[in-house]
């Protein structure tokens, strides 16, 4: 579709969406990274690829065993 | 042999004024056009008008553009990485591959998880779409689709059916039996037509609509029982590559991003385009939302990965070192969102601290492009699929035990 149009619609199309960003409400990145950081804290006691997961629970878990030949 | 050097006036009504007139014999492009000379004036005139119209047009969208690039900078009063120093230190990570899926017979090139968090859909360059149980490394399902180039693969929430399309133009579902000798192709349906190649699909949040992404430049949202059209998204000026829907608590959003270099934030009920992102150099690969649905990752040619926050409205982190030079392809973030998982080109899986913006550990296994990365939903493993033929899935090993140290490197395989 976008391949179809021409220069000038495609112009027009990027103008009227730059026109309703500017517009748009925004916050100051202090205040929103912090947000994300003590999201990112509140979640990582369970995040499973950082803590690793018990040997009990693991679906995963690698067999123990194999044999010693010597 | 000369022109005519003589023109041979006609009088009569103009096209244009309808006014008895002399009119000057123009041709444009082989029709003739019967103007008196005062609307051929005019004419000419517009010709210019609308030469100027690309110029102004052009003009008004650099000031726009320069006075968006300054409302965002009056809010960027601090680097995430310097609000990050508070966080603490990830300690060393020691991923282990537990499972390698082999049985596709080419490329690897798109790979969803089931909600049960046990099955993983996976589609190949051969037209083979394979539905592993990850667990067992059985295959459970397999369909050969009618084309080659399955660019992309999703699984319904309810977990009874997929979802993939590619080179074919079309999203179509499979509802998957339990019955393994009952023929799946037979109950496919086509969901999604584009006039172009699918790159991306995903169901929302129930198994009624698909989300799709085309290499038309547009995406749409499908009813799958009848078919129809819902919603279409034009924004994107060239391809659209990837996409992927707002974490359900968040709201009616999701993200895109294409061969433009952009990354667009849609509402999906009103088709709005509301956020643009264009700090990329090259083609985004790969769209990720963050797990609190307030910012989303993405996955670009230009070797490096970036974040956006969507509530400043601006990239606030760049995921990148001199020493990658080959493009990402996928990402995906860890549940708590603290890690980045990146799949790149040069068949490598870097592993980001999202925070602190720096690279916590590389994964090596994979024999050729790393296609397809996705953390498995309750965030125990993440599984890689790649043009080696193979798909991953890989686990945090710490307190298993073994680990290979050689000469104070630790690498990880």
């Amino acid at each position: 579709m976008a391949r179809d149009m021409s220069d000038i619609d495609i112009l027009k199309m990027e103008l009227e969406q730059l026109k309703k960003e500017v517009s748009t409400p925004r916050e100051p990145v202090s205040k929103t990274s912090k947000d994300t950081m003590d999201w990112c804290e509140a979640a990582s006691g369970t995040d499973l690829l950082i803590t690793g997961v018990p040997d009990d629970k693991n679906p995963y878990k690698p067999e123990k065993g194999g044999c010693i030949i010597t | 042999m000369c022109d005519q050097t003589f023109l041979a006036i006609t009088f009569g009504p103009c096209d244009s004024c309808s006014e008895n007139r002399p009119l000057m014999n123009l041709y444009i492009k082989t029709e003739p056009i019967n103007y008196c000379s005062l609307c051929m004036e005019i004419m000419a005139c517009q010709g210019l008008a609308s030469g100027e119209t690309l110029k102004s047009l052009k003009a008004e969208s650099e000031t726009l553009r320069k006075k968006l690039e300054e409302e965002r900078k009056k809010l960027h009063d601090v680097e995430l990485e310097k609000v990050a120093e508070k966080a603490e230190a990830l300690g060393e990570l020691n991923m282990k591959t537990r499972r390698t899926l082999k049985g596709h017979g080419n490329k690897v090139l798109c790979m969803d998880w089931c909600k049960d968090k046990r099955r993983i859909v996976s589609s190949s360059q051969d037209g083979k779409v394979i539905v592993w149980d990850a667990f067992t490394t059985n295959k459970e399902h397999a369909v050969t689709m009618p084309t080659t180039w399955v660019m992309a693969c999703a699984y319904a929430p309810s977990g009874c059916a997929i979802a993939c399309g590619g080179l074919d133009n079309k999203c179509s579902v499979y509802p998957l039996s339990l019955d393994k000798d009952e023929n799946l192709a037979a109950k496919k349906k086509s969901v999604a037509m584009h006039t172009n190649y699918l790159s991306g699909c995903t169901f929302t949040n129930s198994d009624m609509q698909i989300l799709t992404s085309s290499g038309d430049g547009t995406s749409a949202l499908w009813d799958v029982e009848s078919g129809q059209l819902l919603q279409s998204f034009h924004g994107h000026s060239a391809d659209v590559l990837t996409l992927d829907l707002a974490p359900s608590e968040t709201g009616n959003t999701f993200v895109s991003g294409g061969s433009d270099k952009k990354a667009n934030v849609w509402d999906l009920r009103s088709g709005q385009n509301v956020q643009s992102f264009d700090t990329h150099d090259s083609d985004i690969n790969c769209v990720k939302y963050y797990p609190s649905g307030d910012a989303f990752a993405s996955a670009s040619d230009d070797s490096t990965c970036r974040l956006f926050d969507l509530r400043a409205d601006r990239e606030v982190s760049i995921y990148s070192k001199d020493s990658i030079m080959f493009g990402a392809a996928s990402v995906d973030f860890s549940l708590s969102g603290r890690l980045l998982f990146a799949g790149y080109n040069d068949y490598t899986i870097n592993v980001w601290d999202v925070l602190k913006g720096t690279r916590v550990a590389i994964l090596f296994g994979h024999e050729n492009r790393v296609s397809s990365l996705r953390v498995s939903p309750d965030g125990t493993a993440f599984c890689s699929g790649s043009w080696d033929n193979t798909l991953r899935v890989r686990q945090e090993g710490r307190g298993v035990g073994r680990e290979l140290k050689q000469g104070g490197t630790t690498l990880y395989g």
